[in-house]
């Protein structure tokens, strides 16, 4: 089931063409990977879904969710969607989380907002969120602040943040760049769980093409604010269509790319 | 032996109720001309010592010099000229950037303390474009760019300095993959090249075999495994680091998940060091 359409979208900010027409579906229960070109649009089409784009932003094209088309929506009722049924952790950590309140006022006072759960259960829905995505001590981790948490920590509290009211659609920009393999290992597991159990949709942004073999069930792939590729995960990997996309999987340091020495980056670099 | 940087017996802890005891006692060094790679668990500790080599945090206990020079912590005080020959590339590249700068003037206070320590003048478009960026972008602002391009104007600014060392916390993170490897050799070679230390800290492990001669594997607080990065990776001895290494997903389309961890596993406590 087709959750959030995003057909045609543009956009230009002072003139400069950014997004050159994104298709993109995200289906209830599945993960649409997306991959691309640093500077390729990936984090401005999360932005757009989430109305929350730079001044000076012209928009096109549609963004549907179920029988609301989010271009046309007033203020009001797009904020009321964001951080409720379409939520998104960002790929700047500072985005996600206000330095000057506590973890405990960021994710307990969300819950009690939105979902009108009391101080208690708001507590303990919050706990449980933070041990998923494994921070040592979540109780305690109620009172402090971002600044004591290591750059994996905040990553993984934007991530519970996000994942507090439930929300239908969640995009989730670059959310596993600063955690080691073990620890992402973890949070890759709760987003599967997530689209599996709860019927999730996720847009999951990230140049990390392990990570995507791992839980993408389709791929796609940006360039210069395009969509140059779409498609079910194993035939991206194995039969890419674009030709950037192949150039991308040969590049790739270790077993399954081409590049297993200085001298392979240095080869590349010259191309 | 020549230690560019030696980090002894260092211990680092952050006031709170409770305390949080963040590095316990870990030894590292890094020679002139070689790359150290820094890999751990998510909070074990690696920013933290990055942060006490660049004098931002005051160690509990132990020593951190740069050849020879204890690292003093800094306060609020301005750094002296001698302090610019170590560079960071901190972890949050929309921290370390300053938002109402032009980034072509960022990159030239790098190539300004390298010229004060008697180095030939550069120009910050030549950086840009090193890094795969516009060199015409040197006009612009931090919030006019995508999360890997600052990354790599944060490392422009600090390679235009022509540290003797240099540390990179997570410095390649928000780059895809094919500019990764590239930055990162980049990385590699001016530092190797003009004699200087690297300090890399990286989750990304493909990226760091590449690129690190010797590797430091950490794990809440300690280090458990360090020696020669290739036997390192060919045999890990350490269970932490067995674990690691097994969780790297493997980018083949076949959808098969990397173990999860393991719920407070009881990892030996001595380390293997070679
Ligand atoms: N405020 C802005 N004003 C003008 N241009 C901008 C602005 N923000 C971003 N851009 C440009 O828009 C383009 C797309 O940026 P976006 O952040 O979507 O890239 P991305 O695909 O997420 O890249 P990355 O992988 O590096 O995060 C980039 O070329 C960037 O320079
Ligand atoms: N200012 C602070 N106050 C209190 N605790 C802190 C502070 N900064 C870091 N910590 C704690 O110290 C430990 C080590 O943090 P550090 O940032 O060094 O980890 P890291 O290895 O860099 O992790 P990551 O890979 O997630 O960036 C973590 O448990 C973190 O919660
Ligand atoms: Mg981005
Ligand atoms: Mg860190």
């Amino acid at each position: 089931m087709t959750v959030l359409d995003i057909a045609g979208l543009t956009l230009s900010i002072g003139g400069t063409e950014i997004l050159r027409g994104v298709d993109l579906r995200l289906e209830a229960g599945r993960v649409q990977g997306l991959a691309g070109e640093s500077g390729s649009g990936k984090t401005m089409t999360g932005l757009a879904v989430m109305g929350l784009l730079p001044p000076g932003s012209q928009v096109g094209g549609r963004i549907t969710y179920g029988d609301q088309e989010l271009l046309g929506l007033s203020p009001g009722r797009r904020n009321a969607l964001r951080g409720t049924e379409i939520a998104m952790v960002f790929q700047d950590p500072s985005t996600s989380l206000h330095p000057m309140l506590s973890i405990g006022a960021q994710t307990t006072d969300h819950l009690r907002h939105h979902l009108g759960l009391r101080r208690t259960a708001a507590r303990e829905r919050a706990v449980e969120l933070l041990s998923r995505v494994r921070i040592p001590d979540p109780a305690g981790a109620l009172r402090r602040y971002p600044h004591q948490f290591s750059g994996g920590q905040r990553q993984r509290i934007a991530i519970a943040i996000a994942l507090a009211c439930s929300p239908t659609v969640l995009i989730a920009d670059e959310p596993t760049t600063a955690l080691d393999v073990t620890v992402q290992a973890g949070v890759l597991h709760l987003l599967r769980d997530l689209a599996s159990e709860m019927g999730l949709a996720v847009l999951l942004v990230t140049h990390d093409l392990g990570v995507m073999s791992a839980v993408a069930d389709r791929v796609a792939v940006m360039r210069h604010g395009e969509v140059v590729e779409d498609g079910e995960r194993h035939q991206v990997f194995t039969a890419p269509a674009h030709p950037y996309t192949a150039s991308l999987l040969a590049s790739l340091p270790g077993a399954t790319g081409g590049v297993q020495s200085l001298d392979d980056v240095r080869a590349l670099e010259a191309t | 032996m020549n230690r560019l940087l030696d980090v002894t017996g260092l211990h680092v802890t952050y006031r709170g109720r409770p305390p949080v005891r963040a590095v316990d006692g870990v030894d590292l060094a890094v020679e002139a001309g070689q790359v150290v790679g820094l890999v751990g668990e998510s909070g074990c500790g690696k920013s933290t010592i990055a942060r006490a080599v660049c004098g931002l945090v005051k160690p509990a206990a132990g020593t951190v010099t740069v050849d020879g020079t204890p690292v003093t912590p800094l306060g609020l005080r301005r750094r002296p000229a001698a302090l610019t020959r170590v560079q960071m590339v901190f972890q949050d590249p929309y921290a370390s950037l300053h938002p109402r700068r032009a980034i072509g003037v960022q990159i030239g206070d790098g190539v300004r303390a390298a010229v004060a320590r008697g180095a030939a003048p550069s120009e910050p478009a030549e950086w840009l474009r090193r890094v795969g960026l516009d060199p015409d972008a040197a006009r612009r602002y931090p919030h006019e760019f995508s999360g890997g391009q600052r990354q790599r104007i944060a490392i422009a600014r600090a390679l235009a300095a022509r540290p003797d060392l240099l540390i990179g916390d997570e410095p390649i993170s928000a780059l895809d993959a094919s500019t990764q490897a590239v930055v990162a050799a980049l990385m590699r070679d001016l530092a190797v090249d003009s004699g200087a230390g690297l300090l890399f800290i990286s989750h990304d492990l493909s990226v760091v075999r590449l690129i690190a001669d010797r590797l430091v594997v950490m794990y809440r607080g300690r280090v458990v495994e360090s020696g020669p990065a290739q036997e390192i990776w060919r045999d890990p001895q350490h269970p932490y680091t067995q674990a690691l290494l097994a969780a790297v997903p493997v980018p083949d389309g076949s959808g098969r998940m990397p173990a999860p961890p393991v719920d407070d596993a009881r990892y030996p406590q001595d380390a293997v060091l070679r």
